[in-house]
């Protein structure tokens, strides 16, 4: 699966909905009493509503609870860029004490999204134990955080930009951009 | 047109009034604010994202309910808050002023919450400090209280979310309140179709029907099927000479009791600014009754106020950035 060359084209991008499909398989095995999932808006969040579909059997037997975060007020570039125009409230309506979590988002790059969304979980409560659940780790991580889970292992050009979106059907497709400052 | 509330890209800048404030703007406010209604549920009421900033609240006017919620606004953003009590001198006030805030510049402000009796206040501070710093007006004179005008349009957006169809009613003295026009910009920019004032002609600014709203003096017709009624407060502090015959004759007249609010629809909600003059312009049993919603006004006042002030302070070293996908 992993494909360990530089700029990639579109043709080569795997299919979002195939990975959806083997992100789900290995998070499988994570599931237990006391695990909860919770989205990174706003790929993240697509991913946590499909994933609520795909694993109903666990997450009814184990009686899993989910959440969404947006880490926007707690970015570390927010003093050079600012607010995001668009913003959307965290919904966190579990008790985060004692859980193991499970953080779902679209593209791990830099790692600084992680780390925005632990500060922000640990404002809820004190976890037992956090984990990261990425569909795509496109490499260039500058923090020591790297995702338990990964569907694909796709290796990127800084100027490279990897985003999942969500077409019209909400089904789920992989886009990329050439972008001046696509660091995030 | 120059407006000073905007930066050259068009973000905000100061908040100084509504007015001149683009749909845009609004909205990213609202939006904003609705995001931090939650922080205060939570284990930790805090974000992180004034950490190292300071900001100054500037009263040369009492107002403890806005100096309280902007302390605490500010506080749940991280930033370390000095208030200053600054009484206003009589003479050179203007000097006055730019001197404290030189001062306090020189002591590394980032930003200032401005609270004065006279108009323009917050303008001068603003067009003084240099583009680094930014300047909230907490209401000054008559003139203008925006963030008092941003809560009451973020409570009725909660509770009455479809604004295209609402009809609001705004009673009292609409002549010395600073909020009642901006309220009325912001709720036509953002489509209310509606909107009336319901006072006496001594109370009403004159032309006020150029505002774009309807006028009614008596409280049977104006409150008739609306949504949302906004009480004011009857300003005894800013009135001056005979307007009115007796607080008790206002009550009778222009009070809002249970009995006139059965006029308005069954699911209307009642606001007021605060502080209340109970007796005088409502009646106790309204105030805090099922309908009423001055108390989600105070806690939705936090939101609003933080949210400007995030908007304000973030992005300082930037020019507009393509709006980044999580990484």
């Amino acid at each position: 699966m992993a494909k360990n060359h530089s700029n990639v084209t579109v043709s080569e991008l795997p299919s979002a909905e195939e990975l959806l499909k083997v992100l789900a398989q290995k998070i499988t095995p994570l599931l237990q009493e006391n695990t909860a999932l919770v989205g990174i808006h706003s790929g993240g969040v697509w991913l946590l509503e499909r994933l609520l579909v795909l694993l109903q059997d666990p997450i009814q037997k184990y009686h899993i609870e989910h959440g969404t975060l947006d880490v926007s007020f707690y970015r570390d570039d927010y003093s050079q860029r600012g607010l995001k125009a668009e913003n959307r409230p965290s919904q966190i309506s579990f008790e985060v004490e004692n859980k193991h979590i499970i953080l779902i988002d679209d593209v791990f790059y830099t790692g600084r999204t992680t780390r925005a969304a632990m500060n922000e979980l640990f404002d809820y409560g004190r976890p037992a134990s956090i984990s990261l659940a990425a569909l795509v780790d496109r490499g260039g991580r500058e923090l020591p955080i790297a995702p338990q889970v990964v569907a694909a292992n796709i290796t990127l050009e800084a100027s490279q930009r990897l985003q999942l979106i969500q077409l019209a059907d909400e089904s789920l497709a992989l886009a990329l951009n050439q972008h001046d400052s696509a660091r995030t | 047109m120059n407006n000073p509330q905007l930066d050259a890209d068009g973000n905000l800048k100061h908040l100084l009034s509504i007015e001149g404030l683009p749909k845009r703007i609004l909205n990213q406010i609202l939006d904003t604010a609705e995001s931090f209604v939650g922080v205060a549920e939570r284990e930790v009421k805090k974000v992180p994202l004034l950490r190292g900033k300071t900001v100054c609240n500037l009263f040369f006017e009492n107002s403890t309910r806005t100096r309280t919620t902007f302390e605490i606004a500010a506080k749940r953003l991280s930033a370390d808050v000095i208030s200053l009590n600054v009484s206003t001198s009589s003479q050179s006030k203007g000097e006055t002023i730019l001197d404290t805030v030189d001062n306090l510049i020189a002591m590394h402000a980032d930003m200032f919450v401005v609270r004065h009796g006279q108009s323009g206040a917050a303008h001068l501070i603003a067009k003084h400090v240099p583009a680094h710093i930014h300047v909230v007006n907490a209401g000054d004179g008559r003139h203008s209280h925006p963030t008092q005008g941003l809560l009451d349009v973020f409570t009725i957006r909660k509770y009455k979310p479809e604004l295209h169809n609402l009809r609001i009613a705004i009673v009292g003295d609409v002549l010395h309140s600073r909020v009642a026009r901006s309220e009325i910009h912001a709720l036509t920019t953002l489509g209310v179709p509606e909107i009336r004032v319901i006072a006496p002609k001594t109370l009403l600014p004159t032309q006020v029907e150029k505002l774009g709203v309807h006028v009614f003096h008596d409280m049977e017709q104006g409150l008739k099927d609306v949504d949302v009624v906004m009480m004011l407060r009857l300003q005894n502090e800013r009135m001056s000479g005979a307007m009115l015959p007796s607080s008790q004759e206002y009550f009778k007249t222009y009070g809002l009791t249970q009995d006139k609010l059965k006029l308005a629809k069954p699911d209307a909600i009642v606001m007021h600014p605060g502080p209340m003059n109970r007796g005088v312009e409502i009646d106790s049993t309204v105030a805090d009754g099922k309908q009423s919603v001055i108390l989600p006004q105070v806690t939705y006042g936090i939101a609003i106020r933080m949210a400007v002030m995030a908007i304000l302070a973030g992005g300082n070293s930037s020019t507009s950035s393509p709006a980044g996908a999580a990484a």
